[in-house]
């Protein structure tokens, strides 16, 4: 990763534009062209430096609905456990965490009558209990962390 | 959501196109004029539905090791006022209040800390509980030990 690779991750995490010829504007800012711009961000993609490129939605101004959950998984159910989980499409985010509670996910679904539907089948797939924790107050999301030097 | 704006997001979930004019392929795709799907998706940043567009980087790549998924029991009453604080802090990247789950979790506030590494994680985590202080009776910090899945959202197959 050069410096310019660090410049696009910093500065492009927001604000992408939207006009015909977007990353010719983004080149234009970055100093470098077109080409190039496109070439590193999928470099940066094929690399697993950028998990995605693109818009991120608010799931919840979009109609639907979020929630955080958490199962308690045994070491030697739990790669088969995770596959299952994230087999599923509502399924946004899935952590391994060190705790007994140790399998932290965020589902999504279009509408919030779906989400209990959601959990159900988790619980019926994996044959473990679901705990949930729909967020009831947002203090603070940040946009982003930038890269280290 | 219109016919429209739902076949935009559609086509935007898995990402923007890699070509020079991304929005036009999306355009085409869908049958409309590549005009629309600019206002579209305009319309869409300002009302919220897209909360950004841009690159999504792994923290780990970054050098964004550690990871601490800090929770807290905080007394009801003082937990709205706290919470604000502690998602003022530049370590904590997301801040909710969510509800405890008694007996398994007793923990109502939660902040996710970001680090070179846990020491780092560490002394954010003691800069909380100084805010936090006897309004707090118990907290723990849960390490990400993996990332199973980081697709973001996606609508069900329509």
């Amino acid at each position: 990763m050069d410096d310019l690779d660090r410049a696009i991750i910093d500065r492009l995490q927001t604000g992408f534009p939207v006009c015909e010829r977007p990353f010719l504007v983004a080149a234009q800012m970055l100093g470098t062209s077109e080409d190039d711009i496109i070439m590193r961000i999928d470099r940066l993609l094929q690399s697993g430096t950028l998990t995605r490129f693109g818009p991120l939605f608010q799931v919840e101004r979009m109609g639907g609905a979020l929630t955080l959950a958490a199962m308690r998984v045994s070491a030697d159910r739990f790669d088969a456990t995770a596959a299952c989980v994230n087999a599923m499409p509502e399924v946004a985010h899935n952590y391994e965490r060190e705790h007994p509670l140790n399998m932290w996910f965020v589902l999504a679904t279009e509408t919030p009558e779906a989400m209990q539907d959601v959990v159900d089948r988790i619980e019926a797939r994996t044959g473990l209990p679901v705990l949930t924790f729909p967020k009831e107050r947002e203090y603070f999301v940040g946009l982003d962390l930038k890269t280290l030097r | 959501m219109s016919a429209i704006d739902r076949s935009i997001v559609e086509k935007l979930q898995g990402g923007l196109p890699l070509t020079p004019r991304p929005y036009a392929a999306v355009a085409e795709s869908i049958g409309v004029d590549p005009e629309v799907v600019l206002a579209r998706i305009g319309a869409m940043l300002a009302d919220g539905r897209i909360r950004r567009i841009g690159v999504v980087p792994n923290h780990y790549e970054l050098g964004w090791r550690a990871n601490g998924m800090s929770v807290w029991d905080v007394d009801d009453a003082e937990v709205d006022a706290l919470g604000a604080r502690v998602g003022a802090l530049p370590a904590v990247t997301h801040c909710y209040r969510r509800p405890r789950r008694l007996p398994e979790w007793r923990y109502n506030l939660f902040a996710m800390v970001h680090g070179r590494d846990r020491d780092e994680v560490a002394a954010h985590v003691a800069e909380i509980a100084g805010i936090l202080g006897a309004a707090a009776v118990a907290h723990d910090v849960l390490f990400s030990t993996r990332i199973l899945k980081k697709t973001g959202f996606r609508l069900a197959a329509a």
